[in-house]
């Protein structure tokens, strides 16, 4: 019987591998995803059989609870607030690491192997900080905890005496393993040191949180596979662990910034921000919905921008509409989207899709850039800091360097914003002054209705 | 199994997620994450065996928890990846 579980451990690896391998390619996605979940059914499945396995009440409750939460939860949320799912998610999946290695600490009965107790006590910690540091980034992006950067005296070195004491008493227990008050004070400290970690980092950077928790929670998941010696955990948990790790690298490129410097809070430092700012007012032009409308019958390309004021405003349907009063003009429409649009990478495309726009219309950074050349009007949605022209020509900006799309590059470019209000980074925006530039100033989704009745009208 | 294996097993594991997750193209990231996330629901497995002993002990109730916790994980993670990929649709 054992063998024929691992047999079927081996296969449920497989299926992760090969599913996660089908996510790759928009044509093969939702197949991977089919293939992962099997894989997980028959993981459950075959442990049900497993001989530790003796009484089935708590699990089938427990699983319908969770399950109908989960479903509940799933089929629910609205594809603007994916960020804040993933992220609550994510604790949950961590706060079931801990519970578990906490539940094999009481049936170890304080006598067991040292890497079995190392193990433990690893996954205890990373669960629990996973857990209080989802839950922390999830009420930041509802709203529900201030978005900004908290900072006070001494932050640092408080933290790191924290994780300090952590270790100690983590030590202790592994040293004399009846210590039951040093396993609780760790959990904790890991639920403070998560709560404590994440709160300094701003609302914008939420998405390189949650997809570092992903990572922690990958490898508290492997770590429990530590504990109950099952190759097919570490196997997943490794997985999950370094994909968290990639896209987390891959959004820190997308602001040009290090890991180090999000985690630590604040984008800029004070000074850098005042060199920055303390320059000539910027002196914009604003058109209305009637002029707009005219610029845009009178072009034959357009590339429009989304960022975090569309999803905000919900105009992603709106900005379909506008795609199809265009291309009914005959004109060409592209979309440009930047790897840090949006509250997480990849979300401005989920929105598009949401609104039916065709994934071939969705254009990279380093695959649309130099189209912005020969682009009659690139339309900006909501988007700030990633058109900003100060991250290729002001070296003094707190995001030189970063790349941006070449925006000012078109003939024309129409910026939709609500105000003047400045983007996460806290600084201007020189492009709003720019010759070719032109305000269109409203909330997201009214604008760009009007607009589309204007060009309606016209034709 | 000998921990010695196990560690080998690990490290590479995290080279082939490493492979597959630097090929994925961007606009799938969001799903990636929601659909990794997923994955990370496997220490359900753990749960079950931690929720299914015969005595009732704290170590129960407190497997009966991970249970909860992780198939929320999991059926959420699964189900809302699976609402954002039949989304995207071709021309």
């Amino acid at each position: 019987m054992e063998k024929l579980i691992n047999v079927a451990y081996l296969v449920a690896s497989v299926l992760f591998i090969l599913g996660i391998k089908q996510l790759g390619s928009p044509r093969t996605a939702r197949n991977g995803n089919f293939l992962s979940s099997l894989g997980m059914l028959i993981a459950i499945l075959v442990t049900l059989f497993d001989k530790h396995v003796l009484s089935f009440q708590w699990i089938l409750v427990g699983m319908l609870v969770g399950g109908a939460i989960g479903a509940v939860m799933a089929l629910k949320v609205e594809m603007t607030a994916m960020p804040q799912m993933v992220g609550l998610l994510n604790g949950f999946g961590g706060g079931a690491s801990a519970l578990v290695a906490l539940s094999e600490y009481y049936r170890s009965g304080f006598n067991t192997q040292l890497e079995t107790i190392i193990s433990i006590m690893l996954s205890l910690i990373i669960g629990s900080v996973t857990f209080s540091g989802s839950l922390i980034a999830f009420g930041k992006l509802q709203g529900l905890v201030t978005g900004n950067s908290v900072q006070y005296p001494g932050q640092h070195v408080i933290n790191l005496l924290l994780i300090l004491l952590t270790v100690t008493l983590s030590l202790l227990v592994v040293l004399q393993q009846s210590l039951q008050w040093a396993v609780i004070t760790v959990v904790g400290l890991g639920l403070l040191l998560g709560v404590l970690l994440v709160i300094p980092i701003g609302g914008a950077d939420m998405p390189v949180v949650i997809s570092l928790l992903n990572s922690y929670s990958g490898v508290a998941a492997a770590t429990t596979g530590f504990v109950l010696r099952n190759p097919m955990l570490i196997i997943t948990g490794a997985l999950v662990g370094a994909s968290g790790v990639i896209l987390t690298n891959i959004m820190c490129r997308g602001m040009n910034r290090s890991l180090m410097n999000v985690l630590l809070g604040g984008w800029a430092t004070a000074a850098q921000l005042e060199a920055a700012r303390g320059k000539k007012e910027i002196v914009i032009k604003s058109v209305d919905a009637e002029e707009a409308a005219m610029l845009f019958e009178s072009a034959r390309s357009v590339i429009i921008v989304p960022g975090y004021g569309m999803a905000v405003a919900q105009a992603q349907h709106a900005v379909r509409d506008l795609k199809n009063v265009l291309e009914q003009k005959g004109i060409d429409v592209k979309f440009a989207i930047h790897p840090v649009a949006g509250r997480m990478p990849g979300h401005m495309n989920i929105l598009l899709a949401e609104s039916q726009i065709e994934y071939e219309k969705m254009y990279a950074l380093e695959d649309i850039n130099d189209a912005f050349h020969q682009t009659d009007i690139a339309f900006v949605v909501g988007a700030n800091d990633v058109v900003n022209p100060a991250a290729r020509n002001n070296p003094s900006s707190p995001i030189y360097g970063m790349p941006i799309l070449n925006v000012d590059y078109a003939k024309t470019v129409i910026i939709n914003k609500r105000s003047m209000a400045a983007g996460y980074a806290g600084i201007d925006n020189e492009l709003f002054g720019y010759p070719n530039a032109l305000m269109y100033f409203g909330d997201a989704r009214e604008a760009i209705t009007r607009l589309v009745n204007e060009l309606k009208n016209h034709s | 199994m000998d921990l010695i294996v196990l560690i080998t097993i690990f490290v590479l594991a995290t080279f082939v997620g490493s492979e597959l997750i630097g090929k994925v193209p961007p606009n799938l990231h969001t799903p990636l994450m929601s659909g990794s996330n997923a994955i990370s629901g496997i220490t359900l497995v753990g749960a079950i065996i931690s929720a299914g002993a015969q005595e009732f002990a704290l170590s129960t109730v407190l497997g009966f928890v991970a249970v909860v916790f992780a198939m929320i994980n999991v059926v959420g993670g699964y189900l809302v990846t699976d609402r954002m990929l039949k989304m995207f649709k071709k021309k």
